[in-house]
Formats: structure tokens, sequence, C-alpha cells
């Protein structure tokens, strides 16, 4: 993909066509919306030393995920190389370039659920969407994920649904679990 | 138990809100027990107060009743109208919800009364679960901000690091490195520029040892301690901004950080001329992304300035050359929340706790296979057993302890024969485990101790930011090797070859991280080997948690035909003439392992034959 060379000193107009070379199609992004969102976010943090991580998750929040569109937007506006955005979202795990699901299943992976039996339930989770860790159902409604140690250590195991968080739960739990969502 | 005596002529009703007890519904708790004053006209004789975490976790939703320290736990939003009506209306205590200690059955009202609680001293934890975390007053009604008011006018920078020093205080990330003289080096550091440069404070909040959550905590429960206490850093070592690196994964704490930070800011506790003086000091919050190597303080400081989380060689050292090349003090959560009481008190008062090497308190998170679970503060050299067994309340359902690791995945386990010895920084490494950030997981007999050496292995290998070969590729190696031998597919040599790499890795890792990643493997070899032999010779796993199945077999030459196995075997599958060698039909077999056990002359082995395993090692 080919990145518009523009005039740096005013602001970067949103991407809302571009040819992608791997693709040969042309692809229309409508996120208006959310680029004006994500401009507000930069109007805060563009002249903040060391703010790329901080903006990246703001991103994250704003589009759900970090497409390769979104990475070059914010590149150009820090006036950082393309390359360290891709470098900082590829580091560190939470960041994400793929689309997610409505909501995300994360299975904490702590030692202390690990020890109570996590496994179990991943194994269970697994079975019952039908996909790996790190990929979202068809139907785009679960993203499974696993999770380093949350810190609620005491209710082990543990997943969490979207913000909700439950606890001491069983394998056979899980069914009804999904129910509520 | 000595918690937050708060001025105000109200009776308190403490609702914990911590991580966990939100999990469990805690806020429903709060609303309901809101309401049902309102209702009953009790709004001016009891405050509800939504605290932090008070520790005992797996009890929530708990609402303790303050000053006597009532706690009534395990609650519904229906139980807090019958404590409403009974306890607060007609002055009953309601026995059902109180506390039972699990061996006796009995019941017990006040903290102090609870083994959990009264074997505690808090210090670091001093406000956690006793105030609002986040309303300054509350804070402050407890001595909060005296310290740094103290430190401003009162005192040197030269002062304030001679009594941090005096206290002994050493981190409590896991490094163990005496605080003082951290701040003194860092003192020590000259600025090139010093009207337009300044050194840093970073607090390092990256907690990412699984089972280890007192930073989280304090965070949540009493964020104020952390700001005063860098702010008091930051006047030390001639600093004007501090930053807290904390973990996304940790939401609720960055969210009353950064409400503790806007008050204190309005309060005058930060920013400029700081309690008028000429100090100033300012703290930013930055959040991780999910890296544990982050939690590596050059890693960090990487991830601070925006960029990818790689650490780098040291020396030069933070105090050196940190952030953007300047000075920099990196202390964690625990160690800073101890600061604002030391100056307060004096390093002599500090130094009655705990050992002579290591003084003080320390926080550990208890979890696993044990009744109590949650957050304890015990003085340094606190033996073992008494964490597990009067704090914890033992190991559930009738089991043995079995081992407990320590410091997460760069500590290593506890035995049995190591109940008795005091947890320090120094008597732990001695037996090859490490202190570690405290968190502490229990174990019974149902923990494979090699699965949990390959737990921790998995987790290393797979936060190891792939900078340097020996973390990258060897922690690989060691892994395939450990899947071998949970699958029963190990071999003899394995055990050396893990040995040989452990200490490949350990010599020539960059950073932390690939430097004590063997350690959950070398220590669970040392005080387990057996159980990686019965693995690797005996194709079993004593715990049965690994997927193995054994193949059995009877040694003919062994076997002297006495058909006790073909006896007891419930599926007929062992078949043979007397006094003839037996035969098992290890298709049919169903693995129950009974003729293993019957057999008087031990002819029947698991897997492949210990014998045939045993010339040199090749099959």
């Amino acid at each position: 993909m080919r990145v518009e060379e523009q005039n740096k000193s005013t602001k970067k107009t949103h991407p809302v066509k571009y040819k992608d070379n791997d693709l040969q199609q042309t692809v229309i992004v409508k996120d208006d919306e959310k680029y004006e969102k994500l401009d507000l976010v930069l109007d805060e943090y563009e002249d903040v030393e060391g703010s790329l991580v901080t903006v990246l998750h703001q991103a994250q929040k704003i589009f759900g995920h970090l497409s390769r569109d979104v990475q070059i937007y914010v590149a150009e506006r820090l006036g950082v190389p393309f390359a360290e955005v891709y470098g900082v979202v590829s580091f560190y795990s939470l960041f994400t370039v793929q689309p997610r699901g409505e909501y995300t299943i994360e299975v904490c992976m702590g030692t202390a659920c690990y020890v109570k039996g996590s496994g179990k339930i991943l194994e269970k989770l697994k079975s019952q969407l039908g996909i790996e860790p790190g990929e979202t159902t068809e139907d785009g409604k679960y993203t499974l994920e696993t999770t380093r140690c949350l810190g609620a250590c005491s209710l082990a195991p543990i997943i969490k649904i979207g913000d909700d968080v439950h606890g001491n739960i069983t394998a056979e739990q899980i069914s009804e679990i999904l129910t509520k969502y | 138990m000595k918690g937050g005596k708060i001025l105000t002529t109200k009776m308190h009703l403490l609702v914990c809100t911590g991580s966990a007890c939100l999990s469990a519904k805690a806020k429903g708790i709060a609303e309901t027990l809101r309401e049902e004053l309102h209702k009953n006209n009790l709004e001016s004789q009891y405050r509800v107060i939504e605290t932090g975490c008070i520790g005992s976790c797996e009890l929530g939703p708990k609402i303790i009743v303050s000053p006597e320290e009532i706690m009534y736990h395990g609650l519904t939003p229906d139980d807090v109208k019958q404590i409403v009506q009974e306890h607060l209306i007609n002055g009953q205590i309601v026995e059902k919800f109180l506390y039972e200690v699990p061996e006796t059955g009995e019941k017990k009202a006040t903290l102090n009364e609870i083994s959990f609680f009264k074997n505690q001293i808090k210090i670091a934890l001093r406000n956690c679960g006793f105030i609002n975390p986040v309303q300054i007053e509350d804070y402050l009604a407890t001595g909060g901000y005296q310290a740094l008011t103290q430190v401003l006018h009162q005192m040197t920078p030269e002062q304030v690091i001679e009594t941090v020093k005096r206290s002994g205080l050493r981190g409590r990330g896991g490094g163990g490195f005496p605080t003082g003289i951290k701040w003194e080096l860092t003192r020590k550091s000259e600025l090139k520029n010093k009207k337009m440069d300044t050194k840093y404070v970073i607090c390092n909040a990256d907690e990412g040892d699984p089972g280890a959550f007192m930073d989280r905590s304090i965070l949540e429960g009493d964020p104020h301690s952390v700001l005063e206490a860098m702010a008091i850093a930051g006047f030390a070592i001639g600093s004007r901004q501090g930053y807290v690196y904390v973990r996304a994964e940790y939401g609720l704490a960055v969210e009353r950080l950064d409400a503790a930070i806007k008050i204190a800011k309005r309060y005058g506790a930060l920013g400029n001329n700081i309690f008028d003086s000429d100090f100033s000091f300012d703290i930013e919050i930055r959040i991780g992304a999910g890296a544990f190597v982050c939690g590596e303080e050059t890693a960090l400081m990487n991830s601070v300035m925006g960029h990818r989380g790689h650490p780098r060689p040291k020396p030069p050292f933070p105090a050196q050359k940190g952030l953007w090349n300047k000075p920099t003090l990196i202390n964690n959560v625990e160690t800073l929340a101890n600061i604002p009481i030391i100056i307060l008190k004096g390093g002599d008062w500090y130094r009655q706790y705990g050992t002579e090497k290591s003084p003080g308190t320390k926080v550990f998170a208890l979890t696993g296979d044990i009744n109590n679970t949650g957050l304890i503060e015990v003085p340094m050299g606190t033996t073992l057993r008494t964490i597990v067994f009067d704090l914890g309340g033992g190991i559930p359902d009738e089991r043995e302890f079995k081992a407990a690791q320590i410091g997460g995945p760069s500590g290593g386990v506890l035995t049995r024969e190591h109940l008795d010895i005091p947890l320090d920084y120094d008597s732990l490494l001695e037996i090859g485990a490490m202190v570690g950030s405290g968190g502490l997981v229990i174990m019974d007999e149902t923990s494979c101790m090699v699965d949990i050496a390959k737990f921790y292995l998995d987790f290393t290998q797979d936060e190891s930011c792939g900078k340097c070969t020996p973390c990258r590729v060897g922690t690989k190696r060691m892994l395939e090797i450990l899947m071998r031998i949970v699958d029963g597919e190990g071999q003899e040599e394995d055990l050396e070859e893990l040995e040989s790499l452990s200490v490949l890795i350990k010599d020539t890792s960059l950073c932390g991280l690939g430097l004590s990643a063997p350690n959950p493997v070398l220590s669970t070899m040392k005080y387990f080997r057996d159980e990686y032999e019965a693995h690797i010779l005996d194709r079993y796993c004593p715990a049965g948690v690994c997927n193995i199945k054994p193949k059995y077999r009877i040694d003919p030459e062994t076997c002297t035909g006495c058909g006790l196995c073909a006896k007891v075997c419930p599926e007929n599958v062992i078949k043979g003439e007397k006094r003839k060698p037996h035969q098992i039909d290890s298709e049919a077999c169903k693995k129950c392992g009974l003729c293993y056990e019957k057999c008087p002359v031990g002819a029947i082995t698991r897997g492949e034959s210990r014998k045939h395993l045993s010339i040199g090692g090749v099959r």
C-alpha cells in the first residue's frame, strides 16, 4: 500500500479511499467519526514526549483494533516512521491488528488459575466456540483470548467476558455463562 | 491491627471494593446498604466507605462495622437488609454472616479474633481496606501527607535519604536492593543542564508475576501513599517529574490513581510549589500494553518513552542514565508505600520488624490450594509454616501441603522441609528461591511439579522479548524438553540437558527475565527429581496431572508367576500359567495400576522398562 506524500505542516486528511496494491482492489473506509475522535487524542498528545503507546491505546479503544491505516495515520501525525509504530504494535500483546468480536472472552492463565484448572476451562471454550485463542467466531460475537494474571487470584479460576469477571467457575458452567451474552 | 481512625462522629461501614470483591458484586452491596440506611433514617449515624482491598479476598463481598471491626462476609443484597435491621437497628450481631473457623466451625466476630488478620502487621497496607482510596480527606485523617510536609519544611534531602537508609528498607519488587542506597546514588548523579533538565522518579507498577497482586491492591486501596512517597523521593533525589508505569490489565488501579493524582494536584500536594515550598513535582501515568519484560527497569524505561519494551545491558544503571538519558530512580509500589510512615516514625521504628538483614514487613499474595486466600503482610523472616497454617488456615479438603511456589516465574519452590526456614531475602536465596514480588502459590499433592515448571517456562518463553539469544532460543529449547517430558516422551538425558541449558541461560542472558527464567525448573528438579524421573523413566505422572498413558508390563525375568496380579485385575486382562511369567494384554488394559501396586516382587513396570532405558539411554 502506498502512502500519499502529504504536506507535513497541514493536518492529515482521513483516509477514505485507497488502492490496496496487494489485493488490487479499492477499499473504502468510512470511519470519519472515529478519525475525528482520534484527532482529538492526537491533538492532546502530539507534543508529549514518548506518548506513542498511550496514543495507540486510545486508538484501539476508538477503532477496536489497529489497522494498517490507523497505524500509518498515527505515524504521520506523530512524525515517527510507520515502522516504529508497527514495531510497537507488534511488540505488545494487548495491541491487535485483527478486528475483534463483540465480546472478548479472556481466560486467565495466571498460576493460581492454572493450578485451579483454567486449562480445562479453556478447552471447553475452544470446543464450544470452535475457535482457538486469538480467533473470533464467524458471527463476530466472541473473540477468545488467554490472558496473563488479572490479579483476582483469590477467585481462581476466572474468565473475563467484556468487563464482567466470572470467578470460581468450572468447565461445566461455561455453557450457562455464555447464555447471558 | 490498627487501621485508619477517621475524625468524625459517624460510625463507619466499610465495604471492600477491591477488584476481587467487585467481581463478587460488592458495588451492589454498597448501594443496597446506602438505600437501607436512607430508608431507616440512619444516614446521620453511619457513613458507608467503599474501601480498597482488605486482603481476605475469598470472603467477599463483605461489610466491616467500625470501630468494633465486626466483619460480615459472603453477602447478597438481601443479607444487607437483615444486617441493617438486626445489627444497626436492634444492636444484635448477625451470627449467620460471621467468619467461621474452617476446622472447628467456631464463629468469630471481629477482625482481631480471626487468625488471618491478627497475625499480620500492616505497614505498606496500613490504609488498604480502611479508607476511601480516592478521597484525600480520608488519607489526611490517617496522617497522610504529613511526611511530605515534614520533609519539605523541616528536612534536607540528605536527611531524608539517611532516614530511608537507616530503615534498611530493601526493594520489594524482587531485587531486594537497599532503597536508601538507590536514592543516594541517584541524588549523586549530576545533571548536565540543571535549569533545563530534570531527573525522574518512576513507580514500577507493572506487576506481571502471575499470582502476585499486592501492588494492584495498594494502588486501588491507598493510591495517595504512593503519590506522597514519589514526591518525597523526588525531593530527595532532586527531581521534578514522576511517572507511574501501570499494567493495562489493572483498569481499576489506573482509574483510582488517576483520580487521586487530580485531587492531590487540586489540594496542592502535587504540582508547583507543593505546600508553599520551593519544591515542584508532577506525576503522570503511563500504561503498559501487555509485556511482562517491561517489569525489568531498563525495558520499563523504554516503554515509558513509547518504544518497544526492550531491556538494555547495565551499567549504566538508571541512577546514572535512565529515562531520556537522565538519572532516574525506579522503585516498586510496595517499596514506596512504606516510605511515608518510615519518614514519620523513623528508620529505627521500621527496623524493629523483620530480620537484621531484611528489616520490615513484606506483603505476600497467598493463593492456590489454601483455605484463606488473599493478601497478607507479615514481618520479614516469618516462616512458611506460620503463613500456610496460621494465617492461611491450612490446606482444604484434608489434603497435604506439598509445595509453595514463591516469587513467580523468577522464583522457586519451597517444600515441606522448608516450612520452618525464615522467609527473607538471604535465607531464600540460599535454597535457590527468592522473595520476588511475593507471590505465594500453595500446592497440595494433586499438583505435578514438572507441569508447574512447564507452566512457568511456557510463560517466560512466551514473554521473552527476543533481544538476546540465550533467552529467546534457550527457553524455547527448555520448553520443548519439558513438553516432551509431560507428554511421556522424555529421554533420560533430558535432565542433564535441562541443567546445562539452565546454567547457560543464567550465565549469558541480558536481563532479569532470562537470568531468572530457569529458576523454577532448577528448583523443581532439585527438590522433586523423583517426579521428573517418574515421568521420564516410568512414563508416569505421580500427581495424575499430565496426560500420560502408562504402559504396564510384566518383566518375565522377575515375575514368579504367583498370580496375584491376575487376581486383582478388574478387567481380567492378565493371563499366565501358575509359576510361569504372566502377561498383560496392553490393548485391553485400563491402566488402573492395581497390579503394579500389588505385585510382591516388583516385576510390573509402567511404560518402558527401567532396565531397558538405562543402557546408556539408548533405546
